[in-house]
């Protein structure tokens, strides 16, 4: 059973045993509008939990992606870099950013359940 | 909400732009939409396809009468106002007493009508209008109009569209401009814009505004356009926008906006700086305004740092972001002449990281003006 939390910088992370998968939000992708370029990290860089990861384009601005949790890039979604608009589309399936080998699992625990961001998101 | 928000303006069509699910943002003093919910991408894709209506009111329209208000005029721009024939636009650039750009505007010449009729930036009308007031003293008598709403009709179907509205409007070309009604309200129409397409920019009175955008917003072809579209329309076309690319700090020379000042201008030498800029003009300014190419799907952004191949900075961008049209990164920002040809390797510095791009020549997408 993979769990899907969040984070209050708009990033969602699956686990499924060692290995995280992260990507950015609905909500993220609504603020964003059109995402048109991606900078996803090199495999192999480690990165610790709330760590600069990735820079994430829209038409109208660049932001930072932070790492939801610390681990090693292990795959980086190769489509993503052809049809950035697949982010767009689909952010929490087809629009994944990268995966992580995790170091310490028990960092998940900060981040938020699916119904406390939606709270969260609410609240903005 | 923070408290600046308070004293923003709304322009006629506020109520509208909320109806039509508009993201409002602050904008020159204004809340005017960012984008509507197609989205910055498919409005600016919908604008090069069918045409799209602006609500640009925040702009500073103003008439300047006097015994020769164009002769005034040319007291403040290089442009050449007087030649302006009835009937036509002109594109000009305010300038302050050391030849620096103030401000780019529109000036326009009505038939059988003695005053110019000005369209200025909506950030810097306030600034202009006391400017020119304040030069043309006892010379010409400068009337703004924040009474009056003003739209953009834009894109290959605008001409077919606005006909249907203002039969008038079909023996205009690009730059010329008439009084005639749209939906029934008088309109002054100028065939102009600033998305490179074909269109139209029609001043009413604001109490005809939202008449006038549901009558064009009622064509199929038609879809509401926010800022966010008109900014990557406007770049794509290679065309400035003021506070970015263009300064009080720049001259219409380093701006490689020389086409703006009047040949009779060039001999006359009567505008600010005259001398100045006409030496810049035969001896080559430091630095010029460039188009730019990233040579990958990275943008560069307003502000990045432009760098030789040696990594030496060489100059800065000044507007950069995604062309939907050209379906890649466009950026135009200012280099060192000696790097201003098209085709000079450079790179961008882009979160610390050079990125490699090109001198390229503007607009990057072709212009599509209806000129005959």
């Amino acid at each position: 059973m993979s769990d899907t939390r969040y984070t209050d910088q708009h990033e969602w992370v699956r686990i499924d045993g060692d290995t995280a998968t992260v990507g950015i939000t609905k909500f993220a992708t609504g603020q964003l509008g059109d995402v048109v370029y991606v900078e996803l990290p090199e495999i192999g860089r480690k990165v610790g939990q709330g760590g600069e990861i990735a820079v994430v384009e829209s038409v109208k601005a660049a932001s930072e992606v932070y790492a939801p949790i610390g681990g090693e890039v292990s795959e980086t979604n190769p489509a993503l870099h052809d049809d950035p608009s697949k982010i767009n589309a689909d952010p929490e399936g087809e629009g994944w950013f990268f995966k992580l080998r995790l170091t310490n699992k028990a960092e998940a625990d900060k981040l938020m359940t699916e119904a406390q961001y939606a709270e969260f998101t609410k609240s903005l | 909400m923070d408290h600046s928000s308070e004293n923003l303006r709304r322009t006629p069509l506020y109520a509208l732009h909320l109806e039509l699910g508009g993201k409002m943002v602050p904008f020159a003093g204004y809340e005017l939409p960012v984008q509507y919910p197609a989205g910055i991408l498919k409005e600016h894709l919908h604008t090069r396809a069918q045409a799209g209506l602006f609500d640009v009111s925040h702009m500073g329209q103003a008439m300047l009468s006097g015994s020769d208000p164009a002769a005034a005029l040319e007291r403040l721009t290089p442009a050449d106002v007087k030649g302006l024939k009835e009937g036509q636009q002109r594109y000009a650039l305010l300038l302050n007493q050391q030849g620096g750009i103030k401000d780019d505007f529109m000036v326009s010449r009505l038939s059988g009508e003695a005053t110019v009729h000005l369209v200025v930036n909506g950030a810097t009308k306030e600034g202009d209008f006391a400017y020119i007031e304040e030069r043309l003293t006892g010379v010409a008598n400068l009337t703004p109009h924040p009474d009056r709403a003003l739209l953009a009709l834009q894109g290959p179907a605008a001409g077919a569209v606005l006909a249907r509205h203002a039969p008038d409007s079909e023996r205009l070309v690009f730059m010329d401009t008439a009084r005639m009604k749209v939906a029934g309200a008088p309109a002054i129409v100028s065939r102009s814009g600033y998305t490179g397409e074909d269109g139209f920019e029609i001043s009413i009175e604001a109490a005809d505004a939202e008449h006038v955008a549901r009558a064009l917003l009622g064509e199929p072809e038609v879809l509401p356009i926010g800022l966010g579209a008109r900014d990557s329309l406007r770049l794509e076309a290679g065309l400035c926008l003021y506070g970015h690319d263009l300064n009080e700090d720049i001259d219409p020379v380093t701006a490689a906006l020389t086409w703006s000042i009047g040949k009779r201008r060039r001999e006359t030498r009567d505008f600010p700086a005259a001398a100045r800029i006409l030496d810049l003009l035969a001896n080559g300014p430091r630095e010029k305004r460039v188009g730019i190419r990233p040579e990958g799907r990275a943008p560069a952004r307003e502000g990045a740092d432009i760098a030789d191949k040696s990594g030496r900075i060489i100059g800065r961008v000044t507007s950069g972001g995604f062309g939907p049209s050209a379906n890649a990164p466009v950026a135009m920002g200012y280099v060192e002449t000696a790097f201003a040809r098209e085709g000079t390797e450079i790179d961008l510095m882009v979160r610390g990281k050079a990125l490699p791009a090109r001198v390229a020549s503007m607009p990057f997408v072709p212009h599509r003006y209806k000129r005959s």
